[in-house]
Formats: C-alpha cells, sequence, structure tokens
C-alpha cells in the first residue's frame, strides 16, 4: 500500500516535469522576456508555412527569462536551437563556449537583428512635470525609473541611449556624458532587476515620473493599460536597439534541425515575419512594412552602438564590467 | 539482541551519508571548486570592496535584527497558539505556514504591494515621511516575513511540554510573575528559541526571491548580497559570484556554529535552573 503511493508519487513528479517527449520535429527558441507576445504569433505563422511547405508539423517550443540568464542557460546544456536575445553580448558569450561560430552576427542580415526597437520614456497621462527630453530628467524633483544595467540587458540599452544623448550635445565628450548620466542615476529611486520588474514599478507602484523604456514595452505597457493613463515621450536623440538572432550551431547539428532552424530565422525576416513584428511593436527592417506602419512608430534621430561605442565587447569592458564606468559613477558611489 | 525498527545499522547509515553527499555536499563542493577560479587575491579584492561590504551588511545585519524580532514575537505568538483557547485558533494556527507555503516571489510582490507608496500601507505611512518599500526598511520587513514561522514551529512542541506544575510551584513559593517567566520559563525555553533564531537567521540571510521586490537595489544603500551574486552571473563571471557564494556561506556558517556554541551553554544553564 504505502509502496503503491510512493510510485505513484514519484511518476506524478515526472509527468510534472515534464520527461515525457512529443514526437514531432520540434525546436526550441531561447528568448529573452518581453518577446513572449512576439514569438507566439511568430510560431503559429511559421508552423502554418513549414507544413503548407514541407508537409511537415512542427512545434516551437519558448523558453524566457532575462537575456543574460537565457544565454547562461545554454552554455550550461539549455538544448537551444535558436536563440533570440536582447543584445549580441549575451550571444557571444554561447559563441565563446564553441557552441556557434564567432562570426554569427554576419550569417543574417543586418547584423542579425530583425526587428529592432529605441528607447524612449513613459511618463504619466497628461506628462504633468513636462518631460520633453533627456535633459528634463535630471532636473529637481524628477523620479527616474530604469532597471540596473549590472543585472538587465534591455538597461544596458538605456543606459547608452543617455550617454550617446549627452555625446551628441553641442560641446558633448566623454567628461559631459559622465556628469550627465551620474546626474541622471541620482535621480532613480529604484533599480530593478530587469526591465518587466522597472515597467511593474512605473505602472503599478505609481514611483517615479518617467520609465525609461523600449519602445516595444512602452507601446504594450499603453495598449494593455489603456491609453489614457500614460503616454509616450519620444526624446530628441535615441540609441537603435537591435536584439539579434542565431541558430546554435551544435545544438541543430545534434538534434538535426539545422534546416528547419534556419528557415525559422530566415522567417523573421519575411514580409510575413516582418508584419508580426510591427503588430508586436518592434521596428521592422523592411522598408515597405515599415512605411505601413509608420504613424505607430515616431520618426526620431537615431544612432546605432557600432557608430558611438564599437562592439558590445567594448561596450561591457567600458562601461559595465566591475569597476567600469558604471560602477564608478552609479548611484551610492 | 535488539530488534531494530529501521534495517541494519549499516545499509542505514550508508543511505545517509550518500544521500547527505548527493544533495549538499557535492553541490557545495562544486560552488567551493568555482570559486576557486578567482584566487585568493581576487577574493580579498571583492570582499574588500565598499560595495560588497555594504552589501552584506545590509543582508547579515538585516537578518540578525529580523531574526530578534521573530525571536521575541515568534514567542509571544507560540504561547497564545499553545496556552489560549479561542475561536479561530486553528485558522491562526494554519496562517504561521503561509511564508513556507507561498513562492518567494509572490510574498516579495505582495510586500511591494501593501508598502509602496500607492500601496495599502504604504500611502499611509507615505505622508509621516516613513518610506518603506525600496529602502533597507522593506528588506528588513522581507525578511521578517520569510523567518517568522521557523520561530513558531520550533518552539510550539516545546511550549505544549512545559510543565505546569514547576510555573505553579514557581509562584507558590511566592515568585512573582515576571520572576517566574525570566527565572523558570525562559531558561527551558531559551535552547529552543536560539535553534528558531538560527533558522530564521539562516533563511533571511540568504533570501533572494521576496527580498528583491521590495528592495530598491540602489549599491551601497538598498542592495543585498545575493543580488550582487546575481549581476555577477550575469556578466557571466561565474568564479566572482561563486566565491560571493562560498564568502555568504561561510559567514552564515560561522553565525551558526555561534548559536549552537550559545545554545549548548543555555542547555547547561537550563539544568542548573531545573
Amino acid at each position: 500500500m504505502k509502496k503503491s503511493i510512493l510510485v505513484w508519487l514519484v511518476a506524478a513528479g515526472m509527468w510534472l516535469s515534464g520527461a515525457a517527449c512529443a514526437g514531432d520535429a520540434s525546436l526550441l527558441n531561447v528568448s529573452y522576456d518581453p518577446t513572449r507576445e512576439l514569438y507566439r504569433q511568430i510560431n503559429t505563422a511559421f508552423a502554418a508555412q513549414w507544413k503548407s511547405q514541407h508537409g511537415d508539423d512542427v512545434s516551437i517550443k519558448m523558453s524566457h527569462g532575462g537575456s543574460g540568464k537565457q544565454a547562461r542557460s545554454v552554455v550550461d546544456g539549455l538544448p537551444a536551437d535558436v536563440v533570440t536575445l536582447a543584445l549580441a553580448y549575451d550571444i557571444d558569450a554561447i559563441a565563446d563556449r564553441g557552441l556557434l561560430a564567432k562570426d554569427w552576427q554576419k550569417k543574417l542580415p543586418n547584423n542579425a537583428t530583425p526587428y529592432t526597437s529605441t528607447i524612449v520614456f513613459l511618463v504619466r497621462k497628461g506628462n504633468p512635470k513636462g518631460i520633453k527630453d533627456w535633459a528634463d530628467l535630471v532636473r529637481p524633483g524628477i523620479q527616474v525609473v530604469t532597471p540596473n544595467p549590472k543585472s538587465s540587458g534591455g538597461a544596458r540599452w538605456n543606459f547608452l541611449a543617455a550617454w550617446g544623448y549627452a555625446l551628441k550635445q553641442a560641446g558633448g565628450s566623454e567628461a559631459t556624458a559622465r556628469t550627465y548620466v551620474k546626474e541622471l542615476y541620482k535621480h532613480v529611486p529604484v533599480l530593478d532587476t530587469g526591465a518587466r520588474g522597472a515597467t511593474n514599478t512605473f505602472v503599478q507602484r505609481g514611483v517615479g515620473d518617467v520609465l525609461i523604456a523600449w519602445e516595444n514595452e512602452a507601446l504594450l505597457a499603453k495598449r494593455q493599460l489603456g491609453g489614457d493613463t500614460f503616454e509616450i515621450v519620444v526624446p530628441s536623440v535615441t540609441i537603435v536597439a537591435e536584439p539579434p538572432v542565431a541558430v546554435v550551431d551544435s545544438n541543430v547539428d545534434k538534434h538535426g534541425t539545422r534546416a528547419i532552424a534556419q528557415a525559422y530565422v530566415e522567417f523573421l525576416y519575411s514580409p510575413q515575419g516582418q508584419d508580426i513584428a510591427a503588430k508586436n511593436f518592434y521596428r521592422p527592417r523592411a522598408a515597405d512594412v515599415a512605411a505601413r506602419y509608420a504613424s505607430q512608430f515616431p520618426a526620431t534621430h537615431t544612432f546605432t552602438l557600432a557608430e558611438l561605442f564599437g562592439d558590445w565587447r567594448q561596450v561591457q569592458a567600458k562601461f559595465f564590467a566591475d569597476g567600469a564606468i558604471f560602477d564608478q559613477l552609479g548611484p551610492g558611489s | 539482541m535488539r530488534r531494530r525498527v529501521l534495517p541494519g545499522f549499516g545499509l542505514s547509515l550508508g543511505y545517509a551519508l550518500i544521500y547527505l553527499g548527493l544533495i549538499v555536499m557535492l553541490p557545495l563542493a562544486a560552488l567551493a571548486w568555482k570559486a576557486s577560479g578567482i584566487g585568493f587575491e581576487g577574493l580579498v579584492r571583492l570582499l574588500s570592496a565598499p560595495r560588497t561590504l555594504a552589501a552584506l551588511r545590509l543582508s547579515v545585519g538585516g537578518a540578525v535584527v529580523a531574526a530578534l524580532i521573530n525571536a521575541v514575537i515568534g514567542l509571544l505568538v507560540g504561547w497564545v497558539l499553545v496556552r489560549y483557547r479561542f475561536p479561530g485558533r486553528r485558522l491562526f494556527d494554519a496562517l504561521v505556514d503561509l511564508p513556507f507555503a507561498l513562492p518567494t516571489a509572490v510574498a516579495g510582490i505582495a510586500l511591494t504591494t501593501l508598502y509602496a507608496p500607492n500601496g495599502w500601507i504604504g500611502r499611509w505611512l507615505e505622508p509621516l515621511g516613513i518610506k518603506v518599500a525600496y529602502t533597507p526598511l522593506g528588506v528588513f520587513i522581507a525578511m521578517v516575513f520569510v523567518g517568522f514561522p521557523f520561530v513558531v514551529r520550533t518552539l510550539q512542541p516545546v511550549l505544549a511540554s512545559l510543565e505546569r506544575d514547576v510555573e505553579e510551584a514557581a509562584e507558590s513559593l511566592g515568585a512573582q510573575r515576571w520572576q517566574t517567566f525570566f527565572r523558570v520559563i525562559l531558561p527551558m525555553l531559551a535552547p529552543t528559541l536560539l535553534t528558531g533564531f538560527a533558522l530564521a537567521l539562516a533563511r533571511a540571510v540568504g533570501e533572494y526571491g521576496s527580498v528583491i521586490f521590495i528592495a530598491g537595489n540602489i549599491p551601497m544603500r538598498s542592495e543585498i548580497a545575493p543580488l550582487l551574486i546575481v549581476q555577477k552571473l550575469e556578466q557571466f563571471d561565474v568564479a566572482g559570484a561563486a566565491a560571493l557564494g562560498v564568502a555568504m556561506l561561510s559567514l552564515s556558517f560561522g553565525l551558526l556554529v555561534l548559536v549552537a556554541l550559545l545554545q549548548r551553554w543555555s542547555h547547561r544553564w537550563a539544568e542548573r535552573a531545573a
């Protein structure tokens, strides 16, 4: 009697932990947090297309989490066929362990980023503090919410956007950028560990006057909460956030899924994939799709990471490594 | 020969040791091995950094104070639940376990919702100039929350087994109530109270999930030590993260040893008093 209960418990535990596997061809896309809605639609559309072209069913499994944590999981053996992360640095880390080629970013168009976003401000309805641009964020009494760049990939884009704004001002230099960003982080009362947490702190907890956010997060928050509680402010200068995608070579070879995985990442660049990206508030790369959604994405002066900072390895070493610039001028220092 | 309840000593001991080895020792060994990657100099630099020290001070200091509060309030709650009969007692008794059962992240989010400037409690404290969420005070409250059941649950059985005639004897010999409590009851409870204190402390030092949401995570001010570990991992600095983990573990272990010594001392004290 006792024994049979034990057997049942073990069996139930194994069932709960998902030990059983389905048969058909399947892909695992390891992604970061705010892409849930996007990839739910991409996966459905891609599976339908694959079926009509090849007659086979394909199921795509997703894993979401903080971008850096996801990269670490893949390094530690999470069998991702495809990775779609928040910044190239995280895929570089996977490449460093030999799971994919170091020049992965050259294998797909546009530096392997099928869609982009930018960094914008979310303010409360009516913009009571009159926030128009980066300079307003360091006015006395303004509280700014942004996640911690040490723990959040998305927050690193925010940091670089602010830095780049200061550089691009008349007479801007390393020194003025340092002063501006130091001042900016003095206005941050909470450094959440991730982007969604920061959005919650601003939206649900009522903390702060302005949230520095990815445009797609800001638009999503606005749509889900109704347009009459928040407004989006597009600053005069901002950065192009480029979340890249890649096929994980050693895993697809092991699983025999290279063809599907390649088709999947290429699908993101197809007219249909681009349209879905735009619907989910990511700026599409394809000019014709971008034109159709132009009203959704206000024009702004942007700069890319490569223009101002080089690549992510350099950025990481210069700004975010232990003892680097963020630590030197971060709050509390 | 005496019959044993469990099959043979050798077999039982073997299983117990293998299980402990696999579940506890192996991960700890892996942690120490990973940590060895940063070398002695790296470790010293890491541990002497002002930011590390500030975070450790908040994590350990907050946990000690939280465990002390829990020891006092937990004793009171345990006493009430064991000694008095009142409507809803079983419900209150069940409520004590809630911090055990609740996923820590849920606890953290719930506490933040309560204590945020626009939260149910926070909105009344804000005008008084008391900020709870996103300050060290918030961290402390989360630590009290997660540690609370440890004290109550360790004390309850001992409270229940206390012989009332000892108290009556003390009273009949003319002891005041406070004398009875401090000289008769407390010495008998002290070892258990210390166990509860140690468990609550150990839990609060390493607590991440429930604390992280209510902490402001501002370096040098409201950043807990486990967050530093997560940040190191985010930068793929596994050795640094492991080293910090080992440092925290050693610190907790040291505190536990200290409490164990106190316990032995209080045991003797209790025996002498009895």
